[in-house]
């Protein structure tokens, strides 16, 4: 296949597709879900698909911290450029996801100071060289970004800073693969484990996956090599009736995670109750906030923030598509009045989204050429 | 969002704790390393960077493999305007 050439080492690429196909029983259908955006992206990238065999079947996971954020955060977020003291900063991720009345983007077009910066600290250092300005972070992210927001918080009150805020929306990655294993109409056979959010939180707090869910997962790296060897530690997994959890991506992943960053975080951090999730609904213990101790940089206690609650667009199939209930094609506003240009739902926003994924390679290449024959 | 980066560590800077200059793809930036303080860097230490931190080490051909991924997947230039972004 014409892909395949641009990648290392593809006569083991094509080997290990046939391998799949040998393990994989004829008579079953197998659903594996990646659990990270990022994964997503690869997999539609590389035409993964292509090289499975149709029985196994790759559902995209929650793993996207710019989709899964509810646009009544966002709104929440927004309120507090109503301040003229404030300056907003995010990740440029963020600058085009839609709130009520607009994006960040769009809210600077309006004259709110909305700043990008590329890491938490940058933020930080804009509160210092504006002393008499306020500046928030709207942080997002899995336990990946979490440890340098907790870093960046950790300095600012060394520093004595008085002129900086986060506003907390990160998220942990546990409790919504135990939501989606709860969700009555999610069947699903294994996991591709996030390979990023690994190198923080390591491989034990998937056990439960394997031990009480009888499902196996193996944590991957991001090649396409990567990915089918995932698949294919899988399929042994479930031909020899096991369920473990398996690491692909030891060169990047240690067993135990980084130490350091959990420490920081648990530090700064402490779990919320429970957080809505944009299509999902309220997961118990699935985010975080500040600690009591970091109170004074808390946004959400030094702003009046509204707590916006906002439903979806009726028309928008967000929810289906992130618990991979639908494909993003299956929604009714896909490819119409929702695009990567125009985007509705936050799913069509970011690289990492399903919805985009699909748009930019399966959507716009059957639209450019109309038919592609795998070789296998 | 998830970006992760590969760079090469050049030194550890004295202005403050945990700041390395670090080289990614001949464009050299500061970044925070107190991630790694379990593990230090040193110089010629290969580091992810993650939103201005180093967050995991790897070897050199690790390194090259990501920045191939990257390059792949059509995120490198959003990597090197993160990189080159950082204040």
């Amino acid at each position: 296949m014409r892909f395949v050439d641009e990648f290392r080492e593809p006569e083991l690429i094509s080997r290990t597709a046939q391998e799949i196909r040998r393990l994989a029983d004829p008579n079953r259908h197998y659903r594996l879900m990646e659990v990270c955006g990022g994964h997503t992206h690869a997999i539609y990238r590389f035409g993964l698909k292509d090289l499975l065999p149709s029985n196994i079947e790759l559902i995209h996971g929650p793993g996207c911290p710019v989709c899964v954020l509810p646009m009544g955060r966002i709104d929440d977020g927004l309120s507090m450029t109503a301040q003229p003291e404030v300056i907003f900063t995010a990740f440029g991720d963020m600058m085009r996801v839609p709130g009520t009345r607009g994006s960040p983007l769009e809210y600077k077009a309006r004259g709110a100071d909305v700043r990008i910066v590329y890491s938490p600290s940058d933020a930080l250092k804009l509160a210092l060289n504006n002393p008499d300005r306020h500046v928030m972070f709207f942080a997002i992210g899995f336990e990946t970004t979490a440890p340098s927001t907790a870093l960046t918080l950790m300095r600012a009150r060394k520093l004595g800073i008085r002129n900086f805020s986060v506003f907390c929306n990160h998220v942990t990655i546990i409790p919504a693969i135990r939501a989606i294993l709860d969700s009555p109409d999610m069947r699903l056979d294994a996991f591709i484990g996030p390979g990023h959010v690994s190198t923080v939180i390591g491989c034990r707090p998937y056990e439960w996956i394997a031990r009480n869910e009888g499902k196996p997962i193996v944590v991957s790296g991001f090649e396409p090599l990567d990915l089918l060897e995932s698949v294919l530690m899988l399929l042994r997994q479930m031909r020899e009736g096991r369920a473990e959890v398996e690491n692909q991506y030891k060169r990047v992943v240690p067993w135990e995670g980084n130490s350091a960053a959990l420490k920081a975080m648990a530090e700064v951090f402490e779990l919320r109750p429970y957080f809505e999730w944009r299509g999902m609904g309220f997961i118990s213990q699935s985010a975080l906030r500040l600690r009591d101790s970091y109170a004074e940089f808390d946004a959400e206690q030094r702003f009046q923030v509204p707590g916006i609650r906002v439903t979806d667009p009726k028309a928008a199939q967000c929810g289906e598509v992130l618990k991979g209930v639908l494909k993003p094609a299956q929604c009714k506003l896909f490819g119409n009045e929702c695009t990567p240009e125009r985007p509705v739902g936050a799913l069509m926003v970011s690289s990492e989204g399903s919805c985009a994924a699909y748009y930019n390679y399966e959507h716009r290449k059957a639209s450019l050429v109309t038919t592609v024959a795998p070789a296998f | 969002m998830c970006l992760a980066i590969p760079g090469q560590i050049v030194e550890l800077l004295p202005e403050r704790d945990n700041l390395a200059l670090v080289d990614v793809g001949g464009v050299r930036r500061k970044i925070d390393v107190g991630l790694l303080a379990d593990d230090p860097v040193r110089a010629g230490d290969w580091v992810l960077i993650h939103v201005g931190f180093a967050m995991s080490k790897i070897g050199e051909k690790e390194a090259a493999e990501q920045m191939r991924i990257l390059a792949i997947l059509g995120e490198d230039e959003a990597a090197m305007r993160e990189v080159e972004g950082y204040g």
